[in-house]
């Protein structure tokens, strides 16, 4: 039995269980107390001090967020003590801030902002510092402006102890203290994943996504320019909530109808190419289950994955499927097979993705992955974010869009390729494939729950053992770089026993990816926000009727007319790619 | 290292150590059978080796060697004996003879005319200003006769280096007791009862502290007990100290500690810009580790206990407790939130136990003379004594000893001899830092940790800095902020952007653009910063601010209002004028005017233009009249 | 903090590199290796380049940023190397009081460079500390391990001049 506490918050009797924080406590007894620096289970160190509040005999004011409740206590949360502290930190933040709101990507999410609102403050008494943007735009995905930062280090605990990739942290002391890497080098020159999960747990505008938006405007704007478009499955589950809508709408259709009047000349579906990549990575699996390669084979679908392993697990490449990912293949094959099937020169045609991803945006200039035809694959890659922002300045009101259907050719897809977006989602797509392939499409199962994040934890590492014809396949799936390690550490040792695993960047999969629409610490701490999504994503593959990779008439089609046949000769050309080991700390 | 051995080496050096009494009072008759007839203490605290003590030490031992004398007078180095004004300071026993500011070339004088005729050298003993003979015995000075060592009781007398002396004057003696004779409990029920607290700073009870480690549950049984050397406080030196001058009584105090809370392993933290101190702390451990007094199995009792010293690089913060052990871990040394207290989740995560050099210091005294004797002095809630380190404008500074509850006007006037230069005294500032200034009007309140509090100021670590009527508060206070602004770990809002915003608002009054709402700004969110910083620092760091508004709240306004800084400290407020009836334009001043601002031909009075003036000083300096003053 | 880039080139020796390798050995695994092993570098290289933070992170299996972010934190790591004799002017309360400031400016003007600067020549550097502990004979400075007390700005020409 759980150990109960009994304290008054504001006189109000509250029984919490032991080792809540005052804050939970609060919570649950319908007292908001306001945050900045605190993100429930990664940055718990009670360092802003917004979210103080008086406690009785305690010496000075406590921050709720780490402050532990006892039998007994006695909490206010809305002294006048407590208020003007909280204004007085308010505005000392401000005075070290450069407010651009204006100007600024954040000022819609602005945690800061609504802060600033909610305390009313209407000027800030101290003169301050005269702020100048202090911009670090040198990496393809992100931009961080130190002029806007709190210092709450949500981006540093969520980038060492999230993802344990560590490349940035606090620098110097005391008010000159900043967030930046090793030795104040540019984010492109340190061993950054691209994984942007630091942009999702600022509470301002100090970091964002590189926005590429300008360039796809300019591409539409081009009449020399044939634009053709493709969305990765987890957009679809997001991007309404950038239109007020509830998490986990999707929005498959408004979508389609949005691009279309944006102008783009073709709105396909990167799940098509999600359907190409099981095709490809199931048959690379089957060949290697029979000796060809090594095992376990992991997949490569997630950039940010791609180019930790590339870093810290430079001689474990073999371990990686030579897939590209289905963003690369979309691309690859729009400027071979739709550009000779429409007659246009590839060279002309202007390929756009919409990525629930940042890491994409550096996955898109990976010259390894260059076409035999001199093009890259795609040639902008942009955030949901960004495709909201396109949406709304366009002056499309989005819940009044009717739905439409992604132009066939390449826009025709399955259910495995829609839980693409979730973790665990492309091992299931291959396993019902794979199983498919071995025992037959009528005796092979359709679902693999255990494998689903829904179903087991988005955080945890999942592990399944199927019995195949000759075999037991041991797969597992993983999401988080932090679990990646944990197995990437054992192939290294050799006592890694999976035959397939699956590995995202992001936990919880491209559904959290680093481009997906903002929520706020609350909203976070509160919501399930990656499995209402998820459930989105589940929710359409029961739907559909196609639910497995193989049975995609477009990829059939496509094997038939263009490719030949899976990891045949041409896919190789097209489909496939190799890792290059990349040194960490570029000196 | 078994008792008996202890014994038996605390017997053997007992027959020199007899002879060391500061007071004169060595016991004569022990010189019959000793062939050591003298012996004499080089202070080599860093202090003194900074006017070269080690070569007045090299010195006399080569001159006692080529008179022939290496059996009969013992030479040794010593640690602090307090008065670092009159440094570098020679002692010469059994007599406890004082030699103040000795040279090298002295050496053979001493050797000479005391060691071998016996008759002390006049010129080199110490002059009390206030008297007009000389006084002999350290013992007999002002500065020594209200003060009494406990902290500081082997500092001068024993030789760091040599744990021999250590036992020979009881040490060790005090765990030997302890680990045969006592429980754990029974360790911390005596500490309750001497009424030690905390010299670090708040003046925790030592007690209740090791209690609550004791009590503390650790899932794999460790637990830490550290140390903070990291003495922080810009103007004291206590530690330092205590641990060049004996080094043991911390580390037998930290094995006792051990031992009550029930942990094998130990951390000294300690300030990198120490190196003489971490030498000595160095090979004491080994040294003690040699004996077998720290290891496995300490005097046959199967209880074990070693230490570890880790460095500091420079982060005034890291006298903070969580701080320190962030330190340790190996991390920035950033405060953490409390609770969980270190009692329970401290260094690595495990009940931890932490004391300053200062109170480990008084133990092994409370357990040899018994808790009785220690709650015998002092007042009665601040028990035993406090070392204060003397400095500012002060005649005798130095390093004192004095029981709780003597006055600061003793400390000042008597011991310290009051201010130099015929100057008035303004203000004596207390716990660095965090601490807040003591005016004229408290001079007579006995110090102890809550009187401080309630006169706004604090015990801190025990610095004390006089200042007099040329140090100007306003600046004070911006320079201690200054500090803080700089040493501010930079985790919580509050102290990392309200103290920069408290500095400048300190400038822009010292600068004389300053509004008396500014003056209200500053308090407003000095309140502020204690009652929502993080840690101590924060909390703390607005004191200096507070206590001199408080006091000295006429020359905050002479800066607002008037735009003067009344002492001259402040340069945008100052201006250098000539008196045209003191100059006979004598040509001297501008010719050392490094911007060429003074005027006037020869043999008349000349005049700064003070547009052009940088206010260097020089000028004054170089008038052989007085006729350039400050305003 | 202008002391957090490295302005000099790198000229480690392997002899120096092998001999970093060692101490990291020594303390790999301890908890908390990462400061004394910064403090040993610092020992064997005078400083903690980039170059020497790299061998430490990969040695110690820390990310670069931590073992940045813990250098840059404490005053007593530097990421330039000091002059032959470093200089540290005490700027504690007692030696301010006592006119600490004339001190450094007296040094200031003597070698011509400014607080945390070097010589050209590379043989005096010049840093203002915290407390050295020496608070009686204040105002004090220390030229490498050797403490200066009771200055005044002439003294401290003549103590300056006598290291040429």
């Amino acid at each position: 039995m759980e150990k109960l506490v009994n304290l008054k918050i504001n006189n109000i009797p509250v029984t919490v269980p032991e080792g809540s924080t005052i804050l939970k406590a609060a919570h649950d007894s319908g007292i908001k107390i306001p945050t900045l620096c605190y993100l429930r289970d990664v940055n718990e160190i009670g360092a802003c001090r917004i979210c103080v509040v008086e406690v009785k005999g305690a010496r000075s004011l406590v921050a709720a967020c780490v402050y532990p409740v006892s039998e007994g206590m006695e909490v206010f949360t809305n002294t006048p003590k407590v208020r003007n502290s909280r204004r007085l930190t308010l505005e000392l933040i401000l005075s070290n801030h450069r407010m651009a709101c204006l100007t600024c990507p954040r000022s819609k999410h602005c945690e800061l902002l609504a802060l600033a609102d909610e305390f009313g403050i209407e000027a800030v008494r101290y003169a301050g510092d005269d702020m100048q943007p202090r911009i670090e735009n040198t990496s393809l995905h992100l931009i961080r402006d130190n002029s806007k930062c709190v210092l709450c280090r949500r981006c540093v605990t969520t980038c060492r102890n999230i993802q344990e990739v560590g490349v940035i942290g606090p620098n110097d002391r005391g008010f000159d203290t900043h967030i930046s890497c090793a030795f104040d080098r540019d984010l492109c020159e340190v061993d950054c994943i691209s994984c942007g999960q630091c942009i999702n747990s600022c509470p301002t505008g100090a970091l964002a996504e590189q926005d590429d938006t300008d360039k796809v405007w300019a591409a539409l704007n081009d009449p020399k320019k044939h634009v053709v478009v493709g969305t990765a499955p987890a957009v679809r589950a997001a991007l309404g909530e950038s239109f007020g809508m509830p998490i986990g709408t999707n929005v498959e259709g408004q979508m389609v109808t949005a691009l279309r009047r944006l102008g783009f000349d073709k709105v396909f579906d990167v799940d098509h190419a999600a359907d190409l990549t099981i095709m490809e990575e199931g048959t690379e699996f089957l060949h290697r289950l029979q000796g060809e390669g090594s095992l376990p084979m992991i997949t490569s679908c997630s950039p940010g994955w791609i180019r930790y392993c590339e870093q810290h697990y430079g001689d474990q490449l073999d371990h990686l499927s030579t897939c590209k990912s289905p963003q690369q293949m979309f691309g690859s094959m729009v400027k071979t097979y739709y550009a000779q099937k429409c007659g246009i020169d590839p060279k002309d045609i202007v390929v756009v993705t919409i990525m629930p991803c940042v890491a994409k945006k550096y996955e898109v200039q990976r010259q390894e992955q260059r076409l035999p035809n001199g093009c890259m694959p795609v040639d902008i890659s942009i955030t949901t974010r960004e495709l909201a922002r396109m949406i709304t300045s366009a002056g499309l009101l989005f819940d009044y869009l009717p739905k439409g259907r992604f132009d066939e050719l390449l826009g025709i897809s399955t259910g495995a390729a829609v839980i693409f977006g979730a973790t665990g989602g492309v091992m299931e797509a291959a396993l019902r494939t794979v199983a498919a392939t071995l025992l037959g499409d009528e005796n092979a199962p359709l679902e693999f729950k255990d494998v689903r994040g829904t179903e087991k934890g988005m955080d945890s590492i999942r592990v399944a053992e199927y019995e195949l014809p000759g075999r037991t396949v041991k797969v597992c799936v993983a999401s988080g770089i932090s679990n990646a390690k944990k197995i990437m550490d054992d192939i290294r040792a050799g006592t890694c026993e999976y035959d397939f695993i699956e590995i995202m960047a992001c936990p919880g999969g491209c559904i959290n990816g680093g481009g997906q629409p903002l929520h706020t610490s609350y909203e976070q701490d509160y919501i399930d926000i990656r499995g209402l999504r998820a459930g989105a994503l589940y929710n359409q593959d029961e739907s559909m009727s196609l639910r497995k990779s193989h049975h995609n008439p477009m990829v059939k089609k496509l094997y038939e007319e263009f490719l030949g046949e899976p990891c045949g000769h041409k896919s190789h050309e097209l489909l496939h790619t190799h890792y290059i080991p990349r040194k960490k700390h570029i000196l | 290292m078994t008792i008996t051995e202890l014994k038996n080496i605390r017997a053997e050096m007992l027959v020199h150590m007899r002879l060391r009494r500061p007071d004169g009072s060595a016991i004569f008759e022990s010189l019959e059978n000793c062939p050591i007839k003298k012996q004499v203490l080089v202070c080599c605290d860093t202090g003194c080796r900074s006017s070269k003590s080690t070569e007045i030490l090299e010195a006399l031992q080569q001159e006692a060697l080529d008179a022939g004398l290496e059996h009969r007078v013992i030479i040794e180095k010593t640690g602090c004996f307090g008065l670092c004004a009159a440094g570098p300071v020679v002692m010469v026993y059994p007599e406890g003879i004082f030699y103040a500011k000795v040279k090298p070339e002295d050496a053979g004088q001493i050797i000479r005319e005391h060691i071998i005729e016996g008759t002390p050298v006049e010129r080199l003993l110490y002059k009390e200003e206030h008297l007009e003979q000389k006084t002999p015995l350290l013992f007999n000075t002002r500065f020594y006769k209200h003060q009494m060592r406990i902290a500081l009781r082997n500092c001068g007398i024993i030789n760091p280096d040599k744990l021999e002396e250590y036992i020979a004057l009881d040490g060790y003696s005090a765990l030997a007791r302890v680990l045969t004779e006592d429980t754990p409990q029974g360790v911390i029920d005596k500490l309750k009862a001497s009424g030690l607290r905390g010299r670090g700073g708040a003046g925790f009870p030592t007690g209740t502290k090791w209690q609550f480690t004791h009590d503390a549950k650790s899932e794999d049984g460790v637990k830490y007990v550290c140390c903070n050397a990291d003495e922080g406080d810009p103007g004291a030196f206590m530690d330092r100290a205590v641990i060049e001058g004996d080094p043991h009584s911390v580390i037998e105090a930290m094995t006792i500690a051990g031992y009550a809370i029930g942990s094998s392993q130990g951390y000294i933290y300690i300030r990198a810009e120490y190196p003489s101190a971490i030498k000595t702390l160095q090979s004491a451990i080994e040294q003690a580790r040699s004996y077998g007094l720290l290891g496995e199995n300490i005097f046959g009792t199967g209880f074990s206990f070693d230490l570890e010293l880790r460095l500091g690089a420079g982060a005034f913060v890291c006298g903070e407790e969580t701080a320190l052990m962030t330190s340790i871990e190996g991390k920035r040394g950033e405060p953490r939130t409390r609770p969980p207290f270190p009692a329970n989740k401290g260094l690595f995560a495990k009940p931890t136990l932490l004391n300053n050099v200062e109170t480990y210091a008084n133990i092994p005294w409370i357990f040899q003379n018994g808790p009785e004797a220690y709650a015998a002095i002092g007042t009665e809630k601040s028990k035993g004594t406090k070392v204060f380190a003397l400095g500012g404008k002060i005649r005798n500074t130095g390093l004192v000893e004095v029981p709780m509850g003597t006055t600061l006007r003793t400390i000042i006037e008597e011991i310290g001899g009051g201010i130099p230069g015929g100057k008035k005294f303004k203000a004596a500032q207390t716990g660095g830092p965090s601490g807040g200034c003591i005016t004229e009007e408290n001079l007579d309140v006995p110090i102890d940790y809550e009187s401080l509090m309630s006169i706004g100021s604090m015990m801190g670590s025990g610095g004390l800095i006089v200042m007099d009527e040329d140090n100007c508060m306003v600046d004070i206070a911006k320079f201690f902020l200054n500090f803080i602004v700089d040493e501010s770990c930079g985790k919580c809002t509050p102290c990392r952007i309200g103290t920069r915003r408290l500095y400048d608002l300190l400038t822009k009054i010292t600068e004389g653009k300053g509004t008396m709402e500014d003056i209200k700004t500053i308090e407003e969110l000095c309140d502020h910063l204690k009652n929502s910083s993080l840690c101590a620092l924060g909390q703390t760091a607005p004191n200096p601010i507070l206590s001199t508004l408080r006091n000295f709240r006429a020359e905050y306004e002479a800066h607002v209002v008037d735009k003067k800084c009344p002492a001259g400290v402040c340069l945008s407020l100052t201006h250098y004028y000539i008196d045209p009836e003191k100059c006979r334009g004598c040509g001297m001043c501008p010719g050392v005017c490094p911007v060429g601002a003074i005027n006037g031909v020869l043999r008349a009075p000349h005049t700064i233009d003070t547009a052009k003036c940088i206010k260097c000083g020089r000028c004054a300096e170089v008038c052989r009249l007085g006729a350039i003053y400050r305003g | 903090m202008p002391n957090c880039k490295t302005l000099v080139n790198y000229t480690g020796t392997p002899q120096q590199e092998e001999q970093l390798r060692q101490v990291i050995e020594k303390y790999k695994g301890q908890p908390g290796a990462a400061m004394p092993v910064l403090q040993e570098a610092q020992e064997i290289f005078g400083y903690l380049p980039e170059e020497v933070q790299v061998i430490i992170a990969n040695g110690l299996d820390l990310p670069l940023s931590e073992i940045y972010g813990i250098a840059s934190f404490y005053a007593q790591f530097t990421m330039n190397p000091k002059g032959q004799y470093r200089i540290s002017v005490c700027l504690g309360t007692a030696c301010y009081v006592k006119g600490a400031a004339a001190i450094v400016e007296a040094v200031e003007k003597h070698l011509n460079i400014r607080n945390g600067g070097i010589t050209p020549d590379g043989k005096f550097s010049l840093d203002c500390c915290r407390c050295i502990g020496a608070c009686g004979l204040a105002p004090v400075m220390m030229i490498n391990d050797e403490v200066y007390g009771k200055l005044t700005p002439e003294k401290v020409v003549e103590i300056l001049n006598s290291y040429n």
